[in-house]
């Protein structure tokens, strides 16, 4: 599924620029936790996350997410947003919650990239 | 719509945001200057239209600016020149055919200011001037298209040459057995810069020439390792990388406390940070577990009140190493390289 259409699916408001919205997002996962990240998901995941410390755009960086959702309205900081510019990783928020998104993303055909325990 | 420049730096927040690609950023980054054909190809009011026929089709241009006395006086066009052969008056002084009105460009402004007057007039090509409105060149669509490709493949190859230089140190510097260090030192606490060394560490080795997952192996572990100096420890710590062609050593090494029962440490779900740790996402009780999953060797030597000694190896097979012209991530930029 390309990013644009997964920006559509949630509803989404983009806070990054410079990134391809062509990219192709192999599947998506949902963590508030950043060891589950770093531990149990397949390279180019979207992330969906309540979470918005620096720490997920650098999480994303090393676990190499191909973009973030922050959901129910979550803004990172903008220094946050001045990481992700650099890394070049996009971040979107939405207004709906975890699993409003990750179901509607599930539906539209973007499947788990998280590995089981 | 968003009618201002769009800067990197800038929070784009409208809905317009995500149709932002590369190339429209190119257009607010690159100058009409950069992308100019200078100099133009001018003509002088007195000259016939004859000489401008000759002039495009000499020259393959489609349009030129009309100069008198070194002051820009108009512009003649393709369709000026079709208007003439049209009328069977080529004899006639460009200046009975050439558009006065001129609509001209600052060589200083971005590229996005030529596209909107483009699109808004429809004309082919803009005289571009400088400040003290001179003359300078002239701009046409196929410029744009030219200079933002131009711009694009600058992007690209600026990385490829960093990582071409990187990937050769292996070759270039003989010795019995040469290693490349990195050493960062992590701050106790210091949770804004937490993973900036581990950043630095995967950009290298994907310029050393590292497969993406040996590079994604290594960032994690070394994020989690470096995430645990910055929580755990009294005094913060070291990060310490030594990278050789058949294996990547990460390090880190700290003061203290010291852990007390490793086994216990290492026990999934285990965990003795914080709720202010927690709210970051971290101290879940998955660190070393998760940085065990990730190398081929781990060593943990942590005595209380002396420190923590963490060591993560991983081995690169024969088609992984590094410095290695042959390494998959080469191969992977000669098949897939934009430049091909």
């Amino acid at each position: 599924m390309e990013l644009k259409q997964i920006i559509q699916l949630v509803e989404g408001e983009v806070l990054t620029s410079g990134f391809d919205i062509n990219r192709p997002v192999r599947g998506g996962c949902g963590a508030d936790l950043m060891s589950d990240v770093l531990a149990y998901i397949g390279p180019g995941a979207l992330l969906l996350t309540g979470l918005c410390s620096a720490q997920v755009v650098r999480t994303a960086q090393m676990a190499d997410v191909a973009a973030i959702v922050f959901v129910r309205g979550k803004r990172p900081s903008l220094d946050t947003i001045a990481l992700a510019n650099q890394e070049r990783i996009p971040l979107i928020t939405s207004a709906h919650g975890m699993f409003e998104l990750c179901g509607r993303l599930h539906q539209a055909g973007l499947h788990s990239l998280e590995t089981p325990a | 719509m968003n009618e201002g420049p769009i800067r990197a730096d800038r929070v784009i927040t409208d809905g317009a945001a995500g149709l932002i690609t590369r190339v429209e950023e190119l257009a607010y980054e690159l100058k009409i200057g950069e992308v100019m054909t200078s100099p133009a190809k001018t003509v002088t009011p007195d000259m016939r239209m004859s000489d401008v026929l000759a002039l495009f089709r000499d020259a393959k241009v489609s349009g030129a600016p009309v100069m008198a006395n070194g002051e820009l006086v108009g512009i003649v066009s393709i369709a000026d020149l079709i208007r003439a052969l049209q009328e069977n008056n080529t004899a006639a002084a460009v200046s009975e055919y050439m558009t006065m009105q001129v609509t001209t460009l600052e060589a200083g402004s971005p590229v996005i200011e030529a596209l909107k007057l483009f699109t808004a007039t429809r004309v082919g090509r803009l005289p571009v001037v400088d400040q003290a409105g001179h003359l300078v060149g002239i701009i046409t669509k196929g410029d744009i298209t030219r200079g933002v490709l131009r711009a694009l493949e600058y992007d690209y190859q600026e990385e490829e040459v960093r990582k071409y230089r990187a990937r050769h140190l292996f070759e270039d510097i003989v010795s019995d057995r040469t290693s490349l260090t990195l050493r960062y030192k992590i701050k106790q606490g210091d949770f804004a810069h937490g993973g900036n060394a581990s950043s630095h560490i995967k950009r290298a080795l994907v310029r050393l020439g590292a497969s993406p997952q040996i590079a994604r192996r290594c960032g994690i572990a070394i994020y989690e390792a470096e995430m645990n100096l910055i929580i755990h420890t009294t005094n913060g710590g070291a990060v310490r990388v030594e990278i050789e062609p058949h294996q990547i050593v990460m390090e880190t090494i700290d003061d203290g406390p010291g852990i007390e029962d490793i086994d216990l440490a290492m026990t999934p779900g285990y965990s003795t940070a914080p709720d202010s740790v927690r709210e970051l996402g971290f101290g879940a009780g998955m660190g070393l577990k998760n940085i065990q999953r990730c190398v081929d060797d781990m060593y943990l030597d942590s005595t209380v009140g002396r420190g923590t000694r963490l060591e993560m190896r991983i081995f690169l097979k024969p088609d992984e190493q590094l410095g290695d012209s042959s390494s998959p991530a080469d191969r992977a930029g000669r098949n897939g390289g934009a430049s091909q």
